[in-house]
């Protein structure tokens, strides 16, 4: 079987590729980048925590002009998973306005972004419209 | 209690190509027209505050002094993204008001022209073994892959946001092709804006979409320019002449805030929180609100920014930005006019002058020398920027009693 590897560290690969989050334990914001400390409370204690993979497009544009290698057009948005907001891309639907609308109920999907000299894929994610 | 600043002299460069100039001669420009302005020298002044982004690092400020004049003032060479040519503005200010100068100089000036799309990094080749690396352990650019990092693509997300939230999702599109038109039918009055062609909903929504709902006509102008201002303390400003006073504006707030952690705000920037911080804070202090504005130029670096920061500004009530914008209150006959400059979709965007041009315009109108553009009887204005990141300048202007 072929390896995998996460285009990021906060999607878990594995039978229900899910997104986590590094959470305050003091005040409960939640991060996904590595952290030095919480920006909300100053904070140093973080917990791991799962991120719904079912939720709500709150905002989207659909990309036609972008850096210099990277395939438009695409639809960029924002997923509220059930209070925790996700930066992702609309996948596996039409990137135009009849089929993108705001609102609409999306879950996390996964695709391969490639694979590297050593067989290794890698694994994005996004989420699709259901 | 600290003195009162006045905008003294103030100066902005025709915004739009300028081949033969450097990005210096832009700044002398700017600076010197300022000076003669204010009718004061290089001798004057005790401090001065230089913004370029582009060569951020490169010490414009200094540049400046050799050609315009070295006097051995103190220099603060600042960068805050779009808001740099505010930040520059409000150290001069800070320093008058501190009373450490009882002048100061406050210049901004980009060459943008031709830079084509502001976006992030270009993606390089990507390596041949993945290895997670930065602080979401990426083995391969995200740019594109989880969302994206082009200004045009981040500004349309949060127009869409607020048309969401406030649930307007009927004809989003048209809604900020109308608020783009509105801002390119002011350019037309406007001799210094880069462009001041009049165009129709149809043409923009028709023309090139670079990041839906925005077209390139509802994306700002990239172009070159600068603006400069010259700040005086009030004891400084009463030994001056009658003329000088009379058309001296009064800084009534100076205000520079930063994005306050909020859920999502580093997922999607947050240009709403700090905004409406620095809209309260520059109301306190001036002791007005904006319903006494005569005037707004806001940071329409996008259409679908121009929409929520209607409601940042507290121009209209809480969620009714397009309630106030379909009223026609933001036209330059309604009741709030915004932008009548043609902000930074028409008139341009030369970044670090940016922040100091927008008080240039405000400015022009309170000294009743707006010409054609004129709004009759302007009293107060605001101006208003954003620096994604974020920075957020508010001044607001009155014109001297
Ligand atoms: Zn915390």
């Amino acid at each position: 079987m072929t390896q995998q590897i996460p285009l990021v560290d906060y999607l878990v690969l594995g039978d229900t590729p899910h997104l986590v989050a590094h959470e305050c334990t003091t005040c409960g914001a939640r991060f996904f980048d590595r952290r030095n400390a919480c920006a909300s409370c100053f904070g140093t204690q973080f917990a791991t925590v799962g991120v719904s993979s079912e939720g709500e497009l709150e905002a989207f544009t659909i990309v036609s002009f972008a850096a210099p290698g990277v395939p438009v057009p695409f639809v960029a948005g924002v997923v509220d998973c059930r209070g925790t907001s996700v930066r992702a891309n609309v996948i596996n639907t039409a990137p135009d306005p009849e089929h993108v609308k705001l609102g609409m109920k999306v879950r996390l999907a996964t695709y391969s972004v490639g694979t590297d000299d050593e067989g290794t894929e890698a694994v994005g994610f996004g989420f699709e419209p259901f | 209690m600290a003195e009162n600043v006045w905008i003294l002299g103030i100066y902005m460069t025709k915004f739009g190509k300028h081949p033969d100039k450097d990005t210096v001669d832009l700044a002398a420009e700017a600076t010197m027209g300022a000076l003669t302005d204010g009718g004061v020298s290089m001798k004057d002044m005790g401090i001065l505050a230089a913004g370029n982004l582009m060569g951020a690092g490169l010490g414009i400020g200094q540049a400046l002094q050799k050609q315009i004049g070295q006097t051995g003032i103190p220099v603060y060479n600042v960068a805050n993204a779009c808001a740099t040519g505010a930040t520059a503005l409000r150290t001069a200010i800070m320093a008058v008001k501190a009373g450490e100068a009882d002048y100061g100089l406050a210049v901004g000036v980009e060459k943008l022209s031709g830079a084509g799309l502001l976006a992030g990094g270009a993606r390089t080749s990507e390596s041949n073994v993945y290895t997670p690396s930065g602080r979401f352990g990426a083995v391969a650019p995200v740019d594109g892959r989880i969302g994206t990092e082009t200004m045009p693509g981040v500004f349309a997300q949060i127009g869409m946001q607020y048309v969401h939230e406030h649930q307007y999702g009927e004809a989003p599109f048209e809604l900020f092709a109308r608020i783009s038109e509105k801002n390119h039918s002011h350019s037309t009055l406007n001799p210094l804006a880069a462009y001041t062609k009049k165009m129709s909903v149809e043409e923009i929504m028709g023309d090139v979409m670079i990041a839906y709902p925005n077209t390139r006509p509802m994306c700002s102008a990239n172009c070159d320019g600068a603006a400069a201002a010259v700040v005086v303390s009030d004891s400084t400003l009463k030994k001056l002449s009658g003329e000088q006073q009379r058309r001296a504006v009064k800084v009534a707030a100076s205000v520079l805030t930063t994005d306050p952690w909020e859920e999502a705000c580093q997922v999607l920037p947050d240009v709403n929180t700090l905004t409406r911080n620095a809209a309260d804070q520059a109301y306190e202090a001036a002791g007005v609100g904006p319903d006494d504005l005569d005037l707004v130029e806001l940071h329409d670096c996008f259409a679908t920014a121009e929409l929520v920061h209607y409601d940042n500004l507290k121009l209209c009530e809480p969620g009714a930005a397009t309630d106030f914008f379909e009223s026609g209150a933001t036209w330059r006959d309604g009741r709030t006019p915004v932008n009548v400059s043609g902000g930074l979709e028409s008139k341009g965007h030369p970044i670090a002058a940016t922040g100091i041009a927008n008080i240039w315009e405000v400015c022009t109108h309170l000294r009743g020398e707006a010409k054609d553009r004129q709004i009759e009887g302007a009293r107060l204005g605001l101006a208003h920027v954003i620096g994604l990141g974020s920075a957020c300048g508010v001044h607001i202007l009155e014109k001297a009693a």
